[in-house]
């Protein structure tokens, strides 16, 4: 099957709420109609491991009666979208793309729901990613491995590679991923979408199953940067069920964009550029978008940023070494699998301790066992110093650069991936090797930054169009600035 | 290169029953993961703290009182054990 894709630069969101507002469609007309392209498209694609039909017709209604009654109703109001599948939604499966959670219920909404739920979004389901959240393809995914709309042979990234094909395919308006070393850029950038990464801090993280805490963020997959900002203005705020949200300003930054960007320092740094890893064709592409933020009147300034090399090697013991301590919640006992429950059936008679061994060993996947070992070794007795102490140490001087860097710019523009999307199996074999997917995007969840990837093109492959990102890394709880200039390149010719 | 005892040794930390050549192939995974991350070590950090929180959000309180759930909350909670008797949920004895 081949996906007629349309690249598009305008709000979806405020167009189709234009529509619903002028009784000109329906949500619950919309929302049938997103369940059949779902139907049409999704046994190919396998954006979604489940879908809440029901519910979101229910929802979709009622957002109709409010329009028909003359009520205001938000931007968001009826119009479907995805959810990754590590964001609890009340009374629906939250399986983290586990086996380990292949029956679990979340029993309350995560913030963003909560705040969504007020906005009256309708979820048409839960997306598809890497085993909670840890890979780069959602060949990780307990499931099923979601396909690229661009090129069915190859990976859509990860982690919320669910989120982002379905944006893509129009298999939902937008969709929430999240965040922890560039799990919705990189997807974004491999699907031609947008995907933006907010400051730590600024989006709660109660409710989604966490990964590595001090790097973990929720934000938008959406067709558009206005569209992106539309989320980030209803999903973000101080929460008391995260104590690491700040008290930012209220701001609709959907309504902050356009601004003129001559004088805009945006900063070049230079071992982005040299790495072997870095795709010539995507340089190219990259260049290209720098020549055209020049043309727009902002001030290119090259900047270096020595320690950015050590970003990978921070990245890949703090996240396990979080991860470890994460994971130590599924231990067979209070929720999902466990072989305790099924040894009425088999009769074998287990002791505690065989439970949580044996729980872990058959419901946890490679990789998450994989990050889990390497993470227990960091932190454990004689080595901490060695790696966990140092990785601390180093990511708080990769943060001062960044600080001295702000100083003299206002933006950091880069490629989102080295590479294009690439084909599904190439890389399994060697974690060493999908890890260096994320050499561009781990360096904002390290510091802490917001962080966007916006569309720049695509190269001919095998007679395929994939797509190239761009990303801005903005100053911490910037997302004005960093918003506003990802949408005046979007919007230029 | 880390052993295969050593790489029992970690799985055992971390309670996850893994099978002989399993510990051989993580052996050779962890131990080039390792190998990447030494890079750290040319990083002077000489004179650097160690960065706990990235905002410098720091003894973030709240008042200390109990916020109840409702009962659905509190059903769907206990409809999660994996064992259960009545609305208590099953482990296996401590000691």
């Amino acid at each position: 099957m081949i996906f007629d894709i349309k690249h598009i630069v305008f709000s979806m969101i405020k167009d189709l709420h234009q529509k619903l507002v002028n009784q000109e469609i329906t949500s619950e007309k919309l929302t049938e109609e997103y369940f059949d392209k779902i139907e049409e498209k999704d046994t190919e694609i396998k954006a979604y491991l489940s879908l809440n039909k029901e519910f979101a017709l229910d929802k979709a209604r009622a957002v109709d009666k409010k329009i028909k009654n003359g009520e205001e109703t938000d931007l968001l109001a009826g119009l479907p979208c995805g959810v990754k599948d590590n964001i609890c939604i009340e009374g629906l499966l939250a399986t983290a793309g586990s086996k380990i959670l292949e029956n679990y219920i979340a029993p309350y909404d995560a913030t963003v729901i909560t705040k969504l739920k007020n906005s009256d979004s309708v979820f048409l389901g839960k997306t598809n990613l890497d085993e909670f959240a840890m890979g780069s393809s959602t060949e990780n995914s307990a499931y099923q491995t979601t396909k690229n709309p661009y090129d069915i042979s190859r990976v859509p990234g990860g982690s919320s590679g669910g989120s982002a094909a379905s944006v893509a395919a129009e298999e939902s308006v937008w969709a929430l991923g999240s965040d922890t070393g560039g799990s919705i850029r990189q997807p974004a950038s491999l699907c031609g979408v947008v995907g933006l990464k907010p400051t730590y801090g600024m989006v709660s993280r109660y409710g989604l199953i966490a990964m590595a805490s001090s790097l973990d963020q929720i934000g938008p997959v959406a067709r558009s940067v206005e569209d992106a900002a539309v989320v980030l203005s209803r999903i973000s705020g101080k929460d008391r069920f995260d104590s690491t949200t700040m008290n930012t300003a209220e701001k609709k930054y959907e309504d902050l964009l356009g601004a003129d960007i001559s004088g805009l320092k945006i900063g070049i740094p230079k071992e982005y550029f040299a790495g072997e890893g870095l795709d010539k064709s995507v340089e190219k592409k990259v260049r290209e978008a720098i020549g055209k933020y020049e043309r727009l009147g902002a001030k290119i300034v090259d900047i270096s940023l020595p320690s950015a090399d050590f970003s990978l090697a921070t990245y890949y013991i703090i996240m396990p070494s979080e991860v470890s301590s994460n994971m130590a919640r599924f231990d067979g006992i209070r929720f999902g699998r466990s072989v305790g429950a099924e040894s009425e059936k088999t009769g074998a008679d287990y002791t505690l301790w065989d439970i949580y061994f044996k729980t872990r060993a058959e419901y946890l996947g490679k990789e998450v066992k994989r990050r889990i070992m390497l993470g227990t070794y960091a932190l454990s007795a004689g080595y901490y110093d060695q790696y966990y102490l140092k990785a601390q140490k180093v990511r708080a001087l990769i943060k001062k650069e960044f600080e001295e860097a702000y100083k003299k710019v206002d933006l950091i523009l880069s490629p989102t991936s080295p590479t294009t999307a690439f084909k599904i199996g190439e890389k399994t074999e060697n974690p060493l090797a999908m890890y260096l997917a994320d050499i561009y995007t781990v360096t904002a969840n390290i510091v802490g930054v917001p962080a966007i990837s916006v569309p720049c093109g695509t190269i001919e492959a095998e007679g395929k169009n994939l797509p190239v990102g761009l990303q801005l890394m903005g100053k911490w709880f910037d997302e004005e600035t960093l918003l506003n200039a990802a949408y005046v390149f979007e919007q230029s010719k | 290169m880390l052993s295969k005892d050593q790489v029992q040794k970690i799985a055992s930390l971390a309670r996850v029953e893994i099978g002989d050549d399993e510990a051989e192939k993580y052996s050779k995974e962890l131990s080039d993961i390792l190998g990447f991350v030494e890079k750290l070590n040319e990083a002077d950090t000489e004179g650097i703290e160690p960065i706990a929180h990235i905002t410098g959000a720091n003894n973030v309180t709240r008042e200390d009182k109990v916020v109840s759930y409702s009962n659905e909350t509190k059903e769907n909670m206990i409809n999660n054990f994996p064992e259960k008797k009545d609305r208590l949920n099953k482990v296996k004895a401590v000691f």
